[in-house]
């Protein structure tokens, strides 16, 4: 009886739908505008929700190596006699790339280019859990703040790029890819340094394939297969990560820019461990 | 209180299958949307109040994770489960029809929502193949899967609705 009687007086429920739509609109607003709530709210989830990932991802991963190396056998044998001839071949011409390594590492010295990737300082995290929806391509790895990862480092897998942390909670980062929709970043041509525009797209998201305009290239020395790198003028982006090779390039109707497709280095259907680079282009 | 318990568990076990398992069990790279079927499935079962909550929290969690900004989906769950709640007067719990209308025409609008707000607006005008590619294999995917697990949450209601009717 008490309980029906509790009923009666509660508030109507357009009253509430009003005060949560209110409540959503003011946090979209503070979110847009700051970043406070984003600090008490990653912490929260990340203890509720993310223990969890990482245990289901691992225990998949466990899954899948199980089931790979029972498949694989018969494979790996194959493989392995073609790679003792590889092995052999490629001996013969390490000799040659000593070297070169030998008076490339001179060179460099002398030009003191120590700005390679190989000298950033890396942490390395495991995907824990990817995007809820079919529009986007974020991830969840399982390093955060408590292993010094901040917004905007950049997540590298093997070595190529794949995308920048777009938030931070305690123990999670979420990155955002460079296959996704929205991402846009300054990259270059490395044999000629031309600077193009790196864009993702969620019509090519499952050919693994992103598009890149605004390519000023004059000389038409641009061709397929020329692999672009991050761009030097990027504002996030820290320099000379390989982005992908150019599989398609065509002229933009202006006859000015050059347009077409590039295939990223990163396999990101098959993206389980990644790596986030700690340093950040604009020092904090 | 029990109620608030378990259907927290739910919604968390809904988010983490969505964001693990079924990605590896994605087709297409196309995941079914589970949270749309529990905002939906609790807003017919229970009323707008309820439906309500449920997508409010459902709509925060993907905002955490995964939104450029706090409040977009928590704001179109929250309307998907405010509207599913109206049918609440029309709903028995041995009738699936009305169910599966309700979860999938929740899902398209959902969907719909999402191309607008996110990509119409961005200038993507190319409708057809978001239409094809990824709105059409979602609504399938998620209308599958709402025949497996539905029975599951009706289950899951009645259980807790005969501890309320006891207490």
């Amino acid at each position: 009886m008490a309980k029906n009687h509790r009923h009666k007086f509660s508030i109507p429920s357009r009253y509430v739908l009003l005060a949560l739509s209110m409540l959503c609109v003011v946090m979209m607003v503070i979110s847009f505008a700051t970043d406070v709530m984003s600090v008490p709210l990653n912490s929260v989830v990340g203890y509720v929700i993310v223990p969890f990932q990482k245990g289901i991802s691992k225990a998949g991963e466990w899954l899948n190596d199980r089931t790979d190396s029972l498949n694989t056998i018969k494979d790996l044998q194959k493989e392995n006699s073609e790679l003792k001839a590889k092995v052999d071949e490629l001996s013969i011409g390490m000799n040659d790339l000593q070297a070169d390594r030998y008076e490339l590492s001179e060179l460099r010295e002398l030009f003191a280019l120590d700005e390679r990737y190989s000298d950033y300082k890396k942490v390395g995290a495991r995907v824990i859990g990817k995007d809820t929806g079919n529009w986007f391509s974020n991830f969840i790895i399982d390093k955060g703040a408590n292993d010094g990862i901040s917004v905007d480092m950049n997540v590298m897998a093997g070595s190529g790029l794949v995308g920048i942390v777009t938030e931070v909670g305690p123990n999670w980062a979420s990155v955002k890819s460079i296959i996704d929709d929205e991402t846009n970043l300054s990259g270059m041509v490395m044999s000629t340094s031309d600077n193009l525009i790196v864009s993702g797209d969620l019509n090519l998201m499952n050919d693994g394939n992103i598009r890149f305009s605004q390519l000023i290239d004059s000389e038409n020395k641009v061709v397929t297969g020329d692999q672009i790198v991050t761009s030097t003028i990027s504002d996030k982006y820290l320099p000379n990560i390989t982005v992908g090779y150019i599989t398609e390039i065509k002229e933009d109707s202006n006859n000015l820019t050059k347009s077409g497709y590039l295939t990223p280095v990163v396999d990101f259907k098959h993206l389980n461990t990644v790596l986030v680079i700690t340093d950040l282009k604009q020092g904090k | 209180m029990r109620r608030v318990a378990i259907v927290g568990v739910l919604i968390i076990v809904a988010f983490l299958l969505q964001s693990t398992v079924f990605r590896w069990l994605a087709i297409a790279g196309i995941v079914p949307n589970i949270l749309i079927i529990i905002t939906s499935s609790f807003g017919f079962m229970r009323g707008r109040k309820e439906g309500m909550v449920i997508g409010f929290v459902c709509g925060l969690l993907v905002d955490i994770f995964f939104g450029d900004i706090i409040g977009f989906y928590a704001l179109i769950y929250l309307f998907i489960g405010y509207i599913n709640g109206i049918f609440r007067a029309i709903f028995y719990p041995e009738d699936i029809k009305l169910p599966m209308i309700l979860i999938s025409t929740s899902e398209i609008i959902y969907c719909l929502l999402c191309y607008i707000f996110l990509f119409l607006l961005r200038g993507r005008l190319n409708f057809l193949h978001y239409l094809l590619y990824v709105i059409l294999p979602e609504i399938v995917y998620t209308v599958v899967i709402t025949i497996i697990i539905y029975r599951g949450i009706l289950l899951i209601n009645e259980w807790l609705e005969s501890f309320e009717k006891r207490s």
